[in-house]
């Protein structure tokens, strides 16, 4: 039964096909949701910024308090200096975060569900802290991976192991996005699927049976709203750890 | 998975054919391999992802997020200010309540003044009548000691007199002298003495 493939709903296709100077730059039903994910934070943003009010309506609150999280956010773990890559944690937790819970609509494509939209991301992140480190403290920002205090005779091993977690970095910030949105999605269409098989089987008992796995879908679906917004929320705050890296190298 | 596999000799191989060939173990071209995994995607989203997401950033940081700071700004601006007005005029309204107390002490002691000013006049009048009254009495009063003085003068004369007649028919009328009136006098005068003069 195709209905109940729980892997089905992350087949890309190409919507447009768009061969530019042999790139492929077709656009495909991942790439209409970024460019909803774009319309939708703008739209967001925008409209809830477009009154000025001294007293915020409801859009407004909504905008403000993303503002506010997202600041206190960056503040609270890459002090002042961090404003600066406000912007893009900003809009990296934005865009995550509509791509998720987007993702939650029925027949929605979950971009996040991608391991390469998440690790170019994730890459995109590292690139920024290793290019600013380098750009601000010269050279001298790979002290960071020479822990201080540590026996001589220990220096290399540390300093290897330091280096190795540096560079799972990326890895473990991509993969994590897209594992919770795969393994979300998965769980969660293998659990309305056992609704759909057990409807089908046309045993007496398979009807009222049919209800235990109705109310894991519906606890899923709450538990993946969570994770929707988690996941944003664990992405940009470690995109925020990681940016202090880059601006103060002193552990 | 058979898809995978198939891909990857697929693409260790770089034979068309044999790709097809092996694909024939999967479900066809399009289930050949996990869909986040298919490198055949990568490129588009890729593409997309750069698009999109550049574009978001460009907005938020150019457009969308100044304009969200703007408001955040005017407002903590005109919280400070209306803050720093209120303080203000509470400064003012303890001013005026200050001078208010101010001019309540002055009339205060003014009227104080005032009064005492008015007592004192008051006293000084009444001093002024009774001292008056007192030099007025005390005329009197001397003058009325001078006439009882005058009068017990006289009195006394008279008694003098009697007492000496008195003593010259006493005299007669015992002895049946008649006693020299010069004498008599005398004798009264020192009579008179002895007893006091009362």
């Amino acid at each position: 039964m195709a209905g109940t493939d729980p892997i089905h709903q992350f087949h890309l296709n190409k919507i447009v096909d768009l061969p530019i100077g042999g790139i492929d730059a077709s656009l495909t039903n991942s790439g209409v949701f970024m460019i909803a994910a774009t319309l939708g934070v703008t739209a967001f943003v925008m409209l809830g910024s477009s009154r000025k009010a001294l007293v915020p309506g409801r859009l407004q609150s909504m905008v403000e308090i993303s503002y506010n999280f997202v600041a206190d956010m960056v503040k609270s773990s890459a002090g002042t200096e961090g404003m600066r890559f406000f912007p893009l944690v900003f809009s990296l937790f934005m865009f995550i975060l509509f791509a998720n819970m987007m993702g939650m609509f029925p027949y929605f494509y979950t971009f996040t569900s991608q391991l390469v939209v998440t690790f170019a991301l994730a890459m995109l992140v590292i690139s920024l802290v290793i290019g600013y480190g380098i750009y601000k403290h010269g050279f001298k920002w790979l002290k960071l991976f020479v822990l201080p205090g540590v026996p001589i005779v220990l220096v290399p091993l540390v300093t290897l192991i330091e280096v190795f977690s540096f560079i799972t970095r990326p890895v473990s910030l991509g993969v994590r996005l897209f594992a919770n949105m795969l393994a979300g999605h998965i769980a969660l269409k293998v659990f309305a699927g056992f609704i759909v098989l057990l409807l089908g089987a046309g045993a007496w008992w398979s009807y009222p049976l049919a209800i235990l796995p109705l109310l894991l879908t519906i606890a899923l679906t709450a538990l993946e709203f969570l994770v929707s917004f988690l996941q944003a929320y664990v992405f940009a705050i470690l995109t925020c750890i990681y940016l202090n890296d880059a601006i103060h190298p002193g552990h | 998975m058979a898809g995978d596999i198939a891909e990857k000799i697929a693409v260790k191989a770089g034979e068309g054919e044999l790709a097809e060939e092996v694909g024939h173990y999967g479900d066809g071209a399009h289930d050949a391999a996990f869909p986040p995994f298919d490198p055949e995607y990568f490129v588009p989203q890729l593409v997309w992802l750069v698009l999109t997401f550049g574009l978001l950033y460009l907005l938020m940081s150019r457009l969308a997020l100044p304009r969200v700071a703007g408001i955040i700004e005017n407002r903590r601006e005109r919280i400070a200010g209306d803050v720093a007005k209120a303080a203000e005029l509470n400064g003012q309204a303890e001013a005026a309540q200050a001078e208010y107390e101010q001019a309540l002490t002055d009339a205060r002691s003014k009227a104080h003044a005032i009064a005492n000013e008015t007592r004192d006049k008051m006293k000084a009048e009444a001093d002024e009548l009774r001292a008056d009254s007192d030099a007025k009495l005390e005329e009197d009063l001397a003058a009325a000691e001078a006439r009882i003085a005058a009068t017990k003068e006289k009195a006394m004369a008279n008694v003098r007199d009697v007492a000496a007649e008195a003593a010259v028919t006493i005299v007669h009328q015992l002895t049946g002298e008649t006693s020299e009136a010069e004498t008599v006098a005398d004798a009264v005068e020192k009579a008179m003495a002895a007893g006091g003069g009362r």
